[in-house]
């Protein structure tokens, strides 16, 4: 009877590592694919060939995409906008978070600022009157229309004051005692014991930050200065477009295919969070589940 | 005489103790001072661009126009409400929005969940942390990239119609037929963001008491039996809480990944009430209309949204904060 359960056991866990092994490759595919098929021959990948190695290796895809000064451009405007976006994020969310890790007893006004600003996560105004405000306080056209409007992620934000609601008052008390102010407590107590959740907020900014493509699209009235993947979204919905094109362009493209072009900047667009995922991954899947499970 | 030196004492204390409080209240005020300036940078923003845009919601009630601003543009009643209701596109975003997110919604649930039983039944660590980093990645594209990715895997010539044409089926456009492509917003959501609930609910399993395992298997139940027993009403609450949350977002049906994908062919099976309220304002230019579509979907979810949190708060004792 033993053998038979040992035996029975043995063949789902061989079948288990093989449905298992084929969601992971359904999961990595596309973006192993889409390497392959930007490292591959423009024949081979109009012909459709390619699957998850290049056929025909070449980098001319690459090459040339260093010297295409559109995709450049829109690159350079997505990095600036991490970089100032997350910087902005990441002040508000603490700035923010900390009073309202207080206890009514030590912040009277506590209850009143909390629901000011969780009512927003329950009820918006919409596309269309965000759009009118956004217009109206002059950011169109600018980089602030990409950072500002959002500058404060409530979510975010609860997420990090739940955190520091966890910390050991004792600590505080202490340093409340020997006449240190609430700046230095949040700097020099809060903030270096809760670096996994911050780690797993800078994350998620970051990403969103690099991510977002919609807000580009409508508020920057000028491709010329869309970031990188509102500059995709065009790529990829008007499936190349040939305007963008200088004369220069089209003599080099002779030997890159419009295809490898295409996906080669795809690839390009995910890589820098491919980049960053690893190093913070231990980090926010603890974030996500302090954020999720609450108990 | 005495009476007198006690009166004394008595004023004395009082005063005393009218002056701590007065300094009480002073420090507590230098106290939370800091606090309140704190929150300023907050505040403004949030009144700006969370609140601002809520006050804007009665251009919906008026015939906006962006030269004469919120006070000066002409007031119409329920006009707007009247023109959007007799449209047909929002019907038909209206049904495809439900439609579209319930799938979303019991798929979503489903697959992270067997596959998070399926992953715990995994005794080799490198192998259970290599399954979980890969199916994490889709949750980290943009649905831009994602969408250049899906428009190449679902064309005519790609891998998926290659493989379906290896076992005699004829090519399908599965973006551009209105039978496929509700199908396919399901399907690539789910893979987009499975990893993250697949989290959550590993980390319900591992939450669960070992030793009940250990009784069970004295008692003779097998893997299988262990499961159903003891692993899935363990993970009861956290589904029960998923679910529950979600009701407050059945009226978003995944914007961004619709815009990305949809095209006027399939309009009539994906259109739906978000991209509507777009193409509406921001490509036709009618403001009012399309910001009457959005305050009355804002209106609903706001209902279905407090409704599941009192629900999330009775059944699991869940709050935000």
């Amino acid at each position: 009877m033993i053998h038979k359960a040992d035996w029975k056991r043995k063949i789902f866990i061989l079948c288990n590592t093989l449905f298992l092994t084929l969601v992971t490759l359904i999961s990595i595919f596309p973006i192993v694919h889409l390497l392959a098929v930007s490292l591959s021959s423009n024949v081979a990948a109009n012909a459709g060939v390619v699957k998850m190695i290049p056929v025909g290796f070449t980098l001319e895809a690459y090459k040339f995409l260093m010297e295409k000064s559109d995709f450049l451009i829109a690159f350079g405007i997505s990095l600036k906008r991490v970089a100032l976006g997350t910087t902005i994020n990441m002040v508000m969310v603490i700035l923010t978070a900390y009073p309202l890790s207080k206890e009514k007893s030590a912040f009277k006004a506590r209850t009143f600022y909390v629901w000011f600003f969780a009512f927003t996560m329950f009820f918006g105004g919409g596309l269309v009157p965000a759009y009118i405000v956004i217009q109206r306080t002059g950011l169109m056209n600018t980089l602030w229309a990409l950072v500002i409007p959002g500058a404060l992620n409530v979510w975010n934000m609860v997420m990090l004051l739940n955190f520091f609601r966890g910390i050991p008052k004792e600590l505080e008390e202490a340093a409340i005692v020997d006449g240190a102010n609430h700046f230095t407590i949040l700097w020099k107590i809060y903030l270096p014991v809760s670096k996994p959740a911050l780690a797993t907020i800078l994350l998620f900014t970051i990403v969103g930050h690099w991510n977002a493509w919609f807000d580009g699209m409508i508020y920057m009235n000028s491709p010329a200065s869309y970031p990188l993947q509102t500059y995709l979204y065009t790529l990829v919905t008007q499936n190349f477009n040939k305007k963008l094109l200088t004369m220069d362009d089209i003599e080099r493209l002779k030997n890159v295919s419009e295809k490898t072009l295409q996906i080669a900047q795809i690839f390009l667009g995910a890589l820098p969070i491919m980049l960053v995922y690893p190093f913070l991954q231990k980090y926010f899947i603890k974030g996500i589940v302090v954020g999720s499970v609450k108990e | 005489m005495e009476n007198v030196v006690a009166k004394n004492e008595q004023i004395n204390k009082e005063l005393l103790q009218r002056e701590r409080k007065n300094k009480a209240r002073r420090n507590r005020l230098a106290l939370e001072l800091p606090l309140h300036i704190m929150l300023i940078p907050g505040i403004i923003v949030t009144l700006i661009y969370a609140y601002g845009p809520m006050f804007g919601i009665i251009m919906a009630f008026q015939k906006f126009n962006p030269s004469l601003g919120f006070t000066g543009s002409k007031w119409v009643g329920l006009k707007n409400f009247r023109f959007i209701f007799h449209l047909p596109d929002f019907s038909q975003a209206f049904k495809n929005s439900l439609y579209i997110s319930l799938l979303k919604i019991i798929v979503g649930l489903m697959v992270p969940l067997i596959l998070s039983l399926l992953i715990n039944e995994v005794s080799k660590n490198w192998f259970k942390k290599f399954v979980q980093t890969s199916i994490f990645i889709p949750y980290f594209l943009s649905w831009a990239v994602l969408g250049g990715i899906i428009f190449e895997i679902f064309s005519l010539k790609g891998p998926v119609n290659l493989m379906l044409g290896r076992i005699g089926i004829e090519p399908i456009y599965f973006l551009g037929d209105n039978k496929w492509f509700p199908f396919i917003l399901v399907t690539t959501d789910v893979w987009k963001s499975m990893g993250y609930n697949m989290v959550v609910f590993l980390a319900a399993i591992t939450n669960i008491n070992p030793s009940l395992y250990e009784a069970a298997a004295v008692d003779g139940a097998n893997r299988w039996k262990q499961t159903f027993h003891i692993t899935l009403p363990g993970m009861m609450p956290i589904i029960i809480l998923i679910c529950t949350l979600s009701i407050g977002s059945i009226l978003n049906a995944g914007f961004e990944q619709v815009l990305m994908l949809y095209s006027p062919p399939v309009f009539r099976s994906g259109d739906i009430i978000d991209t509507l309220v777009y193409r509406l304002g921001l490509i036709d230019g009618q403001l009012s209309p399309a910001a009457a579509v959005g305050l009355f979907k804002s209106l609903i979810s706001l209902t279905l949204v407090s409704i599941s949190y009192y629900l999330a708060y009775k059944v699991s004792d869940y709050r935000i904060f």
